[in-house]
């Protein structure tokens, strides 16, 4: 369960080293597009020298690798994967490249001797991968879908607009086969990093369509992803409220009940347990 | 002569040049020369010694990197002398 998901740049050492202070339940450390080609080499070695030195707690951390079918994508996975880091994000994801990733990093883990399995979340950001999404939601270590919608857009040939019509398909298609194999749907992150009504809107859209996660690419982005991503004070207290009433009625062998006057029944009951997981984790 | 660059001058960083050489030279500029130049001359040490190398000549231009970019942007240099894909 994740709401906020940070970028940071692998090779800015003033950036890593303030990792530690954002709020983000993870942090997406960029070894792709955030790093000039001259310098992967750099950003690598940087990136491997600070997870050794700093541990991040409880923020999962993920690597957005280069693309596998680029001449840096095997050389990251060498590096940096370790028992410091939790989740490859992979660009330009194809079930091919799925498969590939798998067996690879099950080879580093017998190598290393790891003393976990490490997730993958794939980056949709083609249309074939839109097309592919039962078996990359599917494949082996997949935990989480994020929808890239700038690369997206590039390869639909669609202008990127506020309200964001052109990704609206992708986002209701990520989200139905995120749901369909329990595992997280991430939103796109909203580029204007000035714009925090903006970014409320766009949050709130994303979250309404059944999205529950958004990256961000600024800081201050964190704050507004996880208050519209976790579950509000009143939607816990009726959640709990559904909870006592079904304990009741399960006692009074009752099959049938209802809540303020509202009927209640078994996918209320459900959606009421994971709010109040979901509560719990966050601390609402 | 090989030589070659790691790093960069912005804050919290440092830009290293190592080169070929007969003997041990290590040049250090800092911000914080007075309050840590020692130390970054021992990350220089440790980072040579854990490579083997004895003979070199390290410049490090630092602008307040901490230890573990010393050590990253060291080693970087030093690969891309020995023309070795990190």
């Amino acid at each position: 369960m994740r709401r906020s998901l940070l970028f940071i740049p692998s090779n800015s050492p003033a950036m890593l080293q303030n990792a530690d202070i954002f709020a983000a339940d993870a942090i997406i450390f960029d070894l792709e597009d955030a790093v000039a080609i001259t310098e992967k080499d750099a950003a690598r070695i940087l990136l491997d020298q600070y997870l050794n030195k700093f541990s991040l707690n409880q923020t999962e951390v993920i690597i957005r690798i280069n693309s596998i079918d680029s001449e840096f994508g095997f050389d990251d996975l060498n590096k940096i994967v370790s028992d410091q880091i939790d989740t490859i994000m992979l660009p330009k994801a194809s079930k091919e490249d799925l498969y590939i990733l798998n067996e690879y990093l099950t080879k580093i883990e017998l190598n290393k001797l790891l003393n976990k399995k490490i997730q993958v979340i794939p980056i949709i950001e083609l249309a074939s991968s839109i097309i592919n999404l039962k078996e990359i939601a599917s494949a082996p270590r997949v935990n989480g879908l994020l929808l890239g919608a700038e690369d997206l857009s590039t390869d639909l040939e669609v202008v990127r607009t506020e309200q964001g019509i052109e990704i609206q398909y992708a986002r209701s298609v990520v989200v139905m086969y995120a749901k369909a194999f329990k595992i997280d749907a991430i939103d796109t992150p909203y580029i204007n990093t000035k714009d925090e009504v903006g970014l409320v809107k766009d949050a709130q859209f994303a979250s309404s369509l059944g999205m529950n996660a958004k990256a961000c690419i600024h800081p201050n982005q964190i704050e507004v992803v996880n208050t519209v991503f976790s579950p509000s004070l009143k939607d816990v207290d009726h959640a709990k409220k559904v909870m006592m009433a079904y304990e009741q009625a399960q006692k009074e062998g009752k099959g049938a009940f209802s809540v303020d006057g509202k009927m209640v029944d078994k996918p209320i009951i459900e959606r009421a347990k994971l709010l109040i997981k979901k509560a719990e984790k966050w601390g609402v | 002569m090989k030589i070659a660059a790691a790093g960069s001058l912005e804050s919290n960083d440092c830009y290293i040049t190592v080169k070929e050489s007969n003997d041990l030279q290590i040049e250090i500029n800092s911000i914080v020369f007075d309050q840590f130049g020692n130390q970054i001359r021992k990350v220089i040490h440790d980072t040579l010694e854990e490579l083997q190398i004895t003979k070199i000549y390290v410049q490090c231009n630092d602008k307040g990197a901490l230890d573990y970019t010393i050590k990253a942007r060291l080693l970087t240099a030093i690969a891309r002398m020995r023309g070795i894909h990190a």
